[in-house]
């Protein structure tokens, strides 16, 4: 027999059975039931975010450092359409959040009700799936699916939304066991037969590269290993996209280092000139391929990905495998090793020694400053002092975004959080609130500028609430660094409204929420000023006050394919013409 | 530094245009989608088709399986192969969908369409009309002293020639339903 409870209670009831331990959210008319009964239990420790945006960040964050679901529970209405940036970022880059909205009770739906929205038509396009919950018995069953559709196949954001009526009323609750999930199920073994065709291609391929993503991190740890071990097995270089950084560690021998519109230039040469591609959990997003007509032309390509639809979407592939990166590359590699572990060595030997001297180009390579702090140093420094910690990395959008992909070091999956598809600004620190959440004992930095921070800092006063040591690395350049590269690049220097002015004391601001705050502007005095950051324990705002024209390099220009990099300001007089200057 | 000249049009270069209008001539696709019959269905896959920039020539559905709740969406479409290829693929994403059949691809179908034609006239007029409508096998459902409606049922080819031979007759207004397909043979699409 079914056990009867109210809505409400089914709700936190569901979740503990699904196993949360963390809900982030911010209460509201709609959705006081479920706080009353979030009070009256302690298995769910609940934290209070101060925006909606916020909140689903720091689950996100919660979800891609731990590979479990982040779960976001907010009100109907502005609860509801404050949420909608942070669950679009989580749709972009795959990332497993349940979101649960308070909404108008069912008899006043259609009403133009206080506070009411059309939050299931708002959030259609921007979720995996959601639901309108218009009867208690539905309830628990539906909260168990949504679990199930957001952590199974390709993950992504799903939301509930639960008319007030709803979660007075009673009704039977149902176990995860007992909910219908037969439906979806998203194919994870990949066909045998491109897979095979896959493998004759690397026993002669003569210029090899693996090109990764964060599929190989979605799929789980043993994608991670996996990889790591063919790669070493074959010997084949290995360049990953922004999402994908630390499944292949960063001081592997194979790695090649990030690729795309501001990866390195031995990486974007390797995918340029290549004769055989495998792109695996990757999209060839536009920041990934440059110009599609000149993308890696002498390559055969193959693509393995959880999402048919991903196949064949930018660029056309001759291996399409679609399954899950782990079922997949574990065929792969024994496949591969029953056929007697071919290569062809010499022809990848020559492939490293062209490598290697694409490398001696030094990409990354800066003149550093004696009076002021460049951020690429800034950034080479914490690097450098906090290599050896329990360290998890997010950021904000923009140059600094690019710098800490490029000047830091990720030897582990789900250890880089960063807003790769959509690009939102503000991401990084409430994100950064989650990781921490989940990993209180670790070092957790968000690398940020200052322009993307002021867009969440209302959270600091969650971080202090909470006593979250997160360090808030900001690099401030009065900028907004890439709108201002750009401008310089492709607008005539005509810096259009891409300074920041009036902007807080960050040191005073940090004090004002009970935080410390730390001002740095000598290069000389770094070392000790990060090594106070991270022996501070407790939220830190860290102003670390840059040089306020570097730009980002390397760069592929709007328009141009990956083997016309820009390595530095000498080369970038007309770089991008009038058909690259109308891209994004 | 350049200044910024940008060529009036150019816009069609975007980054988010991938794909080359020119490269691949457009075809006329007809796609058999078995969904859950509940709320919200047909907005998902409408919304897939216009926030991805598909075109969506004809739609029809409704219920086709009462006991278990399944839909079926017949949506003729148009585009290159590989556009084809990423609805079909998008399609199937969708959590209620259960089946994505290209019925244009996978063999021969059956497609039907029905229309209502409202004609007004009078005289050699109204006569000839009738006389039409006889030789297409198409009802009359209503009429009146200086009218005829007439029901048809073909597919949208003939929908089409019965209507630019009723224009001159006296067409009043015409309403479709959109067309409805199935595999031809004895077993389910596969």
């Amino acid at each position: 027999m079914a056990r009867q409870m109210t809505g409400a209670k089914m709700v936190v009831q569901a979740l503990k059975d699904q196993g949360v331990d963390t809900v982030f959210g911010y209460p509201g008319g709609a959705v006081l039931p479920i706080y009353d009964e979030l009070f009256q239990q302690n298995d769910i420790r609940h934290i209070l975010a101060r925006h909606e945006q916020g909140a689903v960040h720091a689950a996100e964050g919660y979800a891609r450092s731990t590979g479990r679901p982040g779960v976001v529970l907010v009100t109907s209405g502005p609860g509801a359409t404050n949420a909608v940036t942070g669950i679009t970022d989580a749709l972009m880059d795959s990332i497993p959040i349940v979101v649960l909205t308070g909404q108008v009770p069912t008899f006043m739906i259609g009403t133009d009700g206080f506070q009411e929205a059309d939050t299931v038509g708002i959030t259609r396009p921007c979720t995996k799936h959601n639901w309108l919950v218009k009867d208690t018995d539905a309830l628990a069953e539906t909260i168990h699916q949504a679990f199930h559709v957001a952590t199974t196949g390709r993950p992504g954001p799903v939301l509930i939304d639960i008319p007030k009526d709803v979660q007075f009323a009673s009704g039977a609750y149902v176990t995860p066991k007992q909910a219908d999930t037969r439906h979806y199920r998203p194919r994870v073994k990949g066909d045998l037969e491109p897979i095979k065709a896959l493998v004759e291609a690397m026993e002669t391929a003569r210029r090899p590269v693996f090109y990764t993503g964060g599929g190989v991190i979605n799929s789980g740890p043993a994608a991670s290993q996996l990889l790591r071990e063919l790669v070493d097995a074959t010997g084949f270089p290995v360049t990953s996209t922004l999402m994908g950084l630390g499944a292949y560690p960063g001081s592997g021998e194979n790695w090649i280092g990030m690729l795309g519109m501001h990866g390195l230039y031995e990486a974007n040469m390797a995918m340029h000139d290549c004769d055989l591609m495998i792109a695996v959990g990757a999209r060839f997003d536009d920041r990934i391929t440059g110009l599609i007509s000149a993308f890696s032309p002498g390559s055969k390509k193959a693509h393995v990905d959880i999402d048919p639809s991903s196949i064949n979407k930018v660029i056309h592939v001759d291996f399409p495998i679609v399954g899950d990166v782990a079922h997949v590359l574990e065929d792969l590699l024994r496949i591969w090793k029953s056929r007697g572990r071919k290569t062809d060595r010499a022809g990848v030997k020559d492939w490293w020694a062209q490598i290697n001297d694409w490398r001696k180009k030094d990409c990354l390579s800066y003149k550093n400053a004696s009076r002021v702090i460049k951020p690429q140093h800034a950034l080479e420094r914490l690097e450098a002092l906090t290599r050896d910690h329990d360290r998890y990395i997010t950021t904000e959008v923009g140059q600094h975004q690019m710098w800490a992909a490029q000047y830091l070091r990720f030897e582990a999956p789900n250890r880089f959080m960063t807003s790769g598809g959509l690009g939102t600004m503000g991401y990084g620190f409430p994100a950064s609130i989650g990781v921490q959440m989940a990993h209180p004992e670790a070092l957790v930095i968000n690398v940020a500028g200052e322009a993307s921070w002021l867009m969440n800092m209302q959270e600091m006063g969650t971080a202090v609430q909470y006593r979250l040591p997160v360090k808030q690395f900001i690099l401030n350049n009065e900028r907004l660094g890439m709108v201002r590269q750009w401008q310089q690049l492709l607008h005539g220097e005509r810096y259009s409204q891409s300074w920041s002015e009036a902007l807080p004391d960050f040191v005073k601001l940090a004090e004002a929420f009970g935080a410390r705050g730390i001002l740095c502007t000598d290069p000389a005095d770094l070392d000790d000023a990060i090594m106070e950051m991270i022996n501070h324990d407790g939220p830190v705002i860290f102003d670390c006050q840059v040089e306020k024209h570097e730009n980002c390099f390397p760069m592929i220009p709007s328009g141009k394919p990956h083997n016309e990099m820009l390595l530095g300001d000498a080369a970038t007089e007309g770089a991008i013409e009038d058909g690259g200057a109308v891209l994004v | 530094m350049s200044a910024l000249k940008i060529k009036k049009g150019s816009t069609s270069h975007s980054a988010y245009q991938l794909r080359d209008p020119h490269a691949e001539a457009s075809e006329r696709h007809t796609l058999s989608v078995v969904v859950d019959n509940e709320a919200g269905v047909l907005a998902r896959v409408i919304g897939l088709f216009s926030g991805r920039g598909y075109n969506i020539e004809s739609l029809t559905v409704a219920e086709v399986d009462h006991t278990g709740h399944q839909s079926r969406i017949t949506i003729v479409t148009s585009g290159t192969p590989s556009v084809i290829d990423q609805i079909q693929a998008q399609l199937g994403r969708i959590v209620p969908v259960h089946e994505v059949h290209d019925l244009t691809d996978e063999g021969p179908s059956v497609e039907r369409e029905l229309a209502l034609f409202k004609v007004a006239g009078t005289g050699d007029r109204r006569v000839e009309a009738l006389r039409l409508a006889d030789i297409f096998r198409a009802n009359v459902v209503d009429s009146t002293l200086e009218s005829f409606t007439f029901e048809l049922t073909g597919t949208p080819e003939k929908i089409d020639a019965f209507a630019e031979l009723m224009r001159p007759l006296g067409l009043v207004e015409v309403a479709r339903t959109g067309v409805a397909a199935l595999s031809r043979g004895p077993q389910q699409a596969k």
